[in-house]
């Protein structure tokens, strides 16, 4: 299923937090246009997983490939890899079409924000105030933006974890059918069996951290 | 700002008659003590002759010189302490603490000792360059705390997304971290302003005197012209500019404060980048600079002719033929510590009484916070002047009456008293006291652990911070005080503007004297008031 130099590469990568290990020499493939789920209880690990392969933070040591090729000295606004967190995380100063676009160049910004919006299934939405939205309108705002600048491999961070059960199944299916139709590929953490199924064509399972010392 | 954090209404008892007479009282009490010298100004001031003041080249000159002083005093303050609210706000750093005392020290010293430390070490004292150091000095903590204090709470995540989406860290401050430090940097920025458009002592010994300001030209017309019309004229004209200002500030906050998530600020980042390493030198840099002249000035005070030695100290206090002066340290010292203290029961007792008052009112309390901001406007020298002319002029004979000095430092005292109290009492929840009753506390130690304990604790702070107000007020003193009962600040400029080296080491060494005094007593107000665990 994966090819050693294409897609992503995760090599013998420790992470720890305040000296406890969370990630023990792990390894992981993403393949192109694979969305990969990971299943894990909480405090596996999986969140700083994520923000590792994104760039906004440091592993103790082990390597992170792109295509075969190292990205540790890329920093996280080259790596073109997006990342939606639990929460939404909106811009609050800014309105949808400002939220969306954000990442885009001005050329064409308004026709690719409004493509972006008719694909989340909010078209028209562009000048809502944010702090109008609904806890899954601002989760469907949060995946538009970070799809808006094509990035070669989304993360996503428990993205439907503040949602409800039927919001939850509904959205997982509407993100794959999307992540399909871009070709993006993704790796989606949660801890739900459920949506892993829903979303992922493969799921891979971490094991608890080990008790602290 | 509203920033997202829900603001609880103080009190949750039903409307009526008696509710709104709690509000209306003791506001009545607070603002006619405030507007009292402010109406004899106005009074003064609307004479045929304001026309005169009004069309006089001279006069704008003399507003436009205050405010491009103030406004770049303002600027500068304001860029000056963004990289070091970073470095202390967002960054985990060893001596964080420490660095922001110091940092902070500077808005409580007298405005005359800080003239006079820059005096001393500044090769370009006397020019307009000089007062705008010296601005800085007394302001960049200010702003550092207040956008320090948002800054600290931005949720870092926000930041880590823009760079997700493909923007470089100089264009993630651009673009989201600046846009959210909006609300602090315009409430800051207003401050400032505020301070440095009203300032007085700093002008009056390191300005140069043939540019004055609105204050000091206040000052001049009625000390040394007996103008009064001129001076109520500019008094008048300063407060329409400040109410003005105070309005739009206002309106301008409210328009770019955005509803947004605040994160608590447990975790900072650890040192990591080279630009984060140059932000963590230069908050050191910023602290080591505000040392260096408070160093210079004591060691001025110790520099006899050729050597050192304690001799400026020994004739403060036992003055000779050298210095003519008509009061000992002990005297002036004695004195400023007297007035001080009535000044700082007498400002507390308001600062809580307004308090009282605006917590009553509730939710009608907005329109309340707007006129807060006024009395900080009404600068501590038409205090002075209003409060002189009432005396001169008003019903009552007062000419020359001791009491007026420490009732103009209160008043000078009270906006600093109400805005520490009041957001404190504000954040309490009427809740609290509930949760403590249902814990089985009987009610009087509930109301002490909540309620009770926190307002104390709040109004020891704020009465520290009136008294080293008072102590260090020049402004509506030097119009109020006894020409043979000087305070120590009125004391040390009439030293400055007496020729030769003794007078000047006497100064030096009084204001020496009155930085320690000051530190000493919100150094003590600090540690007595009554702590909970943890602290804030």
């Amino acid at each position: 299923m994966s090819d050693a130099t294409s897609g992503l590469q995760v090599r013998a990568l420790n992470i720890s937090y305040d000296g406890r290990a969370l990630l023990h020499d792990f390894d992981l493939d993403v393949a192109p246009q694979e969305i990969v789920a990971l299943l894990g209880p909480s405090g596996s690990g999986k969140s700083s997983l994520l923000r590792c392969i994104a760039g906004v933070q440091r592993p103790d040591s082990g390597t992170i490939m792109w295509a075969g090729e190292d990205i540790a000295p890329v920093p996280a606004h080259r790596r073109r890899i997006g990342l939606v967190f639990q929460d939404p995380l909106l811009f609050p100063h800014r309105d949808v079409a400002g939220n969306v676009g954000f990442g885009l160049p001005p050329e064409g910004r308004a026709q690719r924000v409004a493509e972006l919006l008719e694909l989340v299934g909010l078209p028209g939405f562009e000048h809502r105030d944010v702090a109008t939205l609904s806890g899954g309108e601002a989760q469907r705002i949060a995946l538009a933006r970070a799809l808006a600048p094509r990035p070669r491999l989304l993360l996503l961070d428990e993205p439907f974890g503040a949602l409800d059960r039927d919001l939850r199944d509904r959205l997982a299916v509407d993100v794959r059918a999307l992540l399909r139709d871009q070709g993006t590929p993704a790796i989606h953490v949660t801890h739900d069996r459920e949506e892993a199924d829903l979303i992922a064509d493969r799921i891979v399972r971490l094991a608890p951290p080990p008790p602290a010392p | 700002m509203t920033l997202g954090t829900a603001r609880r209404p103080g009190q949750a008892t039903p409307d009526g008659l008696p509710r709104a007479l709690w509000a209306v009282a003791p506001l009545a009490v607070v603002g006619a003590l405030v507007l009292i010298p402010v109406a004899a100004v106005v009074i003064a001031g609307l004479g045929p002759q304001a026309w005169e003041t009004l069309a006089a080249p001279a006069t704008w000159r003399i507003v436009a010189y205050t405010a491009i002083q103030a406004a770049v005093s303002t600027v500068l303050s304001v860029l000056l302490a963004l990289p070091a609210a970073y470095a202390l706000y967002r960054l985990e750093i060893p001596a964080r603490r420490t660095l922001l005392a110091i940092i902070t020290v500077p808005f409580i010293l007298p405005t005359i000792v800080v003239g006079l430390a820059f005096r001393e070490i500044l090769p370009f004292a006397g020019t307009t360059a000089a007062i705008i150091v010296a601005h800085v000095f007394f302001n960049v903590g200010l702003v550092v705390r207040i956008v320090g204090g948002l800054w600290g709470h931005l949720d870092a995540r926000l930041l880590d997304v823009s760079r997700t989406l493909g923007i470089g860290p100089a264009r993630t401050f651009a673009r989201v971290t600046l846009p959210l430090l909006r609300p602090a940097l315009l409430g800051a920025a207003a401050l400032v302003f505020l301070f440095t458009f009203t300032s007085f002592g700093v002008v009056l010994v390191l300005g140069d005197p043939s540019l004055p300001t609105i204050e000091v030209e206040i000052y001049s017309a009625t000390v040394q012209r007996l103008d009064f019309p001129a001076a109520a004229g500019l008094a008048l004209l300063q407060f329409v500019f400040v109410a003005v200002a105070v309005v739009w500030s206002a309106r301008l906050q409210e328009r770019v404060s955005v509803r947004q998530h605040l994160g608590d600020d447990a975790r900072r980042a650890p040192v990591s980048s080279a630009p984060d390493r140059l932000a963590v030198a230069y908050a050191c840099a910023l602290a080591a600079a505000i040392v260096i002249p408070l160093l210079g000035l004591l060691l001025r005070s110790l520099r006899v002719g050729e050597g050192w030695g304690f001799a400026w100290y020994a004739e403060a206090f036992s003055p000779s033929e050298a210095t003519t002066r008509s009061a000992s340290a002990f005297e002036s010292l004695a004195l400023s510590l007297q007035y001080a203290a009535i000044a700082t029961a007498l400002a507390t007792l308001l600062g809580a009484l307004a308090c009282a008052g605006i917590l009553a009112a509730g939710r009608r309390g907005a329109w309340i916070d707007a006129a807060l901001a006024l009395p900080l406007g009404v600068s501590a020298v038409t205090i002075g002047f209003g409060l002189l002319l009432v005396s001169l002029r008003g019903p009552v004979d007062m000419r020359g009456w001791w009491l007026l000095v420490p009732l103009g430092q209160a008043l000078v005292a009270l906006p600093i008293v109400i805005r520490v109290v009041l957001p404190l009492l504000r954040s309490l929840d009427p809740r609290m006291r509930q949760v403590a009753a249902t814990l089985g506390a009987p009610p009087l130690r509930a109301w002490w652990a909540t309620e009770g304990g926190l307002a104390l604790r709040a109004m020891t702070v704020a009465a520290g911070l009136a008294a080293a107000v008072a102590l260090g007020e020049f402004g509506a003193t030097a119009f109020l005080v006894r020409l043979d009962a000087p305070t120590v600040p009125v004391q040390i400029v009439r030293l400055l503007g007496r020729p030769g080296e003794a007078n000047a080491g006497v100064a030096a060494a009084l204001s020496v004297i009155l930085l320690l005094v000051t530190l000493l007593i919100v150094g003590v107000a600090e540690r007595i008031r009554p702590r909970r665990s943890g602290g804030w």
